[in-house]
């Protein structure tokens, strides 16, 4: 097992001895994992089982069930576009366009310097400032293409 | 003496660059070596002109808004902390036509006082209510839901106080709570804004629901869309559980109410309660049959009392002042008033709390001031994805939950999004079922695989593909999926997808054929 593999597990096993008791705790675990990790691996689904003495379908019913749960490892920078009515109303559909040429990917694809992985949400609760997006956990508001651009390149330079 | 200066820490306001100006605030202060306190309190929903900057001046709080970091320096310079004059001010706070034309009940506090300050909760009413409830036996505090008129504010509209009695008449050893903070509907923040503006008014609600009906532990099922709320809602919660406003003996009164929040994982359909339930239980979010009712079997078997943010914070209120100060409000069956949502193509998006009884108009051009492009409004959406696109034809409807049952439409959980004339409305009904596709559970077939056949109808009507045989077709599938949905998702989809086509049929003609017209 490499250090890397270990130092999952480690966190994985962390994650589950403290949330594991809760009523209802499969969601509580697989957000946990995936804060840590920024996924939830598809080795975790046997533990996740056999700590909750579920079966692995079960697990992976439940991870593949919730948009917001990923099994593989995304770009060092997540930019979520809202793509629901009320941006849509602003111009969102137009913005989706640009940001997918600017970054070079479609949905659910990460760019090939693995900086941006991007994704489609619906509705950040920002609908007075359409459109919106939130890279990692900031969330923009009234993005245009220019600020778009502007906003990712300076998310990359600061922590990448 | 120390300026008070409120910098919001909303969201939204976050999202228009607050942090920057509050850190440009401070800074700038220490440079001058200016006595300010920096409060971030909630937000008062005026979001055109956020962030705004308030300052405490003897006159009042004064505003400036919108403040970006550069303008920093100069408002200093200006003497804003004393309320001097500058392109950017605003005046007295309370004087903006727009706030002072509202009724605040719900969101008294919000963009006031600081959320996580529970001094400022104190003093600004807070708790009242609660210590109200404890007061009361359980039948009289449901008499008191009952009489005070208060529906589900989440979109369902059903009376707050038939479900709490479901709930305290079934005998059980467990009960639980259940704050539906899911709110996934496009144009609608009001829950976000409590949760981030005023969390205590969430957490003496679900206090008041837990001791009136005997549950002794609650969940905030909150979407992971909003971490931002996670976070204010935990240390709230931590707050109140260290003044003994949360916990085993509640004020001193011996009886136990705790809560804890849930973070919900992107799925729209978890905002339908039962879906909600199964996922608080760590599983798929797939609709349950009812009956049972929630209300006798809910979380984990156990009766369960399932509201709405707004429908929970409006409870404490309603118990500091009574029933009939709250039921004054509003018309005909809809009493008191609703937090509502102006949002997409206005000039000025913002959350509108008035009794209900205002006109669709009204809101649109009084508040919303037009359109945002300059450009006329041609629909608006009422109610979220699930609700009907309305014509200008009807922008004189009264927001009242009967007067929209009515015309085909829904008041929902109150989010109203304009489009301009610029809007394709074939396209927009092809979203709805797209959106469907997208988030339905799978459990029944009309949405799940209606949803995706529309989509497809929809296409070939566009593309003008036996145009009539189509049309007809997808009136046959709404009608499928209104009657044999399993939930709203399924059941309601069909909404904006016939308005947009009895309303707007020309922008179901192809591109070709619509040039012709």
């Amino acid at each position: 097992m490499s250090e890397h593999e270990q130092d999952r597990n480690a966190v994985i096993n962390r994650v589950l001895e403290e949330r594991k008791h809760q009523p209802g705790a499969l969601l509580p675990i697989l957000h946990g994992i995936q804060d840590a990790l920024g996924y939830v691996p598809r080795e975790a689904i046997a533990q996740i089982a056999q700590a909750l003495n579920l079966s692995r379908a079960e697990i992976h019913g439940v991870v593949s069930f919730y948009h917001h749960f990923r099994t593989s490892p995304p770009g060092r920078h997540t930019v979520y576009l809202c793509r629901a009515e009320s941006c849509q109303s602003m111009g969102a559909n137009q913005l989706v366009e640009h940001a997918k040429a600017i970054l070079g990917v479609d949905f659910h694809e990460t760019t090939r310097d693995g900086a941006y992985t991007l994704e489609p949400i619906y509705c950040l609760g920002n609908c007075a400032c359409s459109p919106a997006m939130m890279i990692d956990e900031e969330t923009y508001g009234r993005v245009t293409p220019e600020r778009f651009e502007e906003v990712v390149s300076s998310v990359k330079e600061v922590t990448a | 003496m120390s300026v008070r200066v409120y910098i919001p820490r909303d969201s939204s306001a976050l999202s228009l660059g607050a942090e920057s100006v509050a850190s440009a605030v401070a800074v700038e202060a220490a440079r001058r070596r200016a006595d300010i306190t920096i409060v971030r309190n909630g937000s008062r929903g005026l979001y055109w002109l956020e962030p705004m900057v308030e300052v405490e001046t003897v006159q009042g709080r004064v505003a400036y808004g919108p403040v970006t970091m550069k303008d920093v320096a100069a408002l200093f310079d200006a003497g804003f902390l004393h309320g001097g004059p500058h392109a950017l001010s605003l005046g007295p706070t309370g004087k903006i036509p727009y706030l002072q034309k509202q009724e605040r009940l719900t969101f008294a506090r919000v963009g006031i006082t600081d959320p996580l300050s529970l001094a400022d909760y104190a003093a600004h009413d807070g708790w009242k209510g609660l210590r109200a409830a404890l007061a009361m036996q359980g039948a009289a505090a449901v008499k008191q839901v009952t009489e005070s008129g208060l529906r589900g504010r989440g979109g369902a509209a059903f009376p707050a106080g038939i479900k709490w009695k479901t709930v305290l008449d079934t005998s059980a050893d467990q009960k639980y709570v259940v704050c539906n903070a899911d709110e996934g509907d496009s144009g609608t923040y009001s829950d976000r804004m409590i949760m981030e503006g005023d969390p205590y008014v969430l957490i003496e609600g679900m206090a008041i629901a837990g001791i009136t009906v005997g549950a002794t532990q609650g969940y905030i099922y909150v979407r992971s869309e909003y971490p931002h709320s996670c976070r204010v809602l935990a240390e709230a919660i931590a707050l109140a559980r260290t003044s003994g406003h949360l916990g085993p003996d509640v004020l001193g009164s011996g009886k136990a109410f705790d809560l804890e929040v849930r973070k919900g994982a992107g799925a729209y359909i978890c905002g339908e309660e039962t879906s909600m339930l199964e996922s608080l239980e760590g599983k798929r979010g797939m609709v349950r049959f009812k009956p049972p009712l929630p209300a006798i079997a809910g979380l984990f078997g156990k009766p369960t009392v399932i509201n709405n943010v707004i429908t929970l914070a409006s409870l404490p209120i309603i118990f500091a002042q009574g029933a009939a100060h709250y039921r004054d409000f509003g018309m005909g069956k809809s009493r008191g008033t609703l937090p509502i949502q102006l949002a997409g193509n206005l000039k000025y998006c913002g959350l509108v709390e008035k009794a209900f009884g205002v006109t669709l108009r009204e809101l649109l051009y009084d508040y919303g001031g037009g359109s945002a492009s300059g450009r006329p409004i041609r629909a608006v959406q009422v109610g979220g994805p699930l609700g009907a696109y309305l014509p200008e034809q009807q922008f004189d409807t009264p927001l009242d939950y009967e007067a929209f049952a009515a015309i085909g439409a829904m008041v929902g959980h109150g989010g109203i999004v304009a489009f301009d004339d610029t809007v394709d409305m074939a396209a927009m009904a092809r979203y709805a079922m797209e959106f469907c596709a997208i988030e339905s559970c799978g459990k029944c077939t009309p949405c799940r695989i209606g949803s995706t056949r529309g989509v497809e109808v929809i296409d070939h009507i566009v593309a003008g593909r036996e145009r009539d045989k189509n049309i007809a077709l997808l009136e046959d599938l709404c009608d499928t999926m209104i009657n044999g949905s399993l939930c709203a998702l399924g059941g309601m989809t069909p909404f904006p997808v016939q308005s947009a086509l009895k309303y707007f049929p020309n922008d179901f003609r192809s591109s070709l054929n619509r040039k012709v017209a």
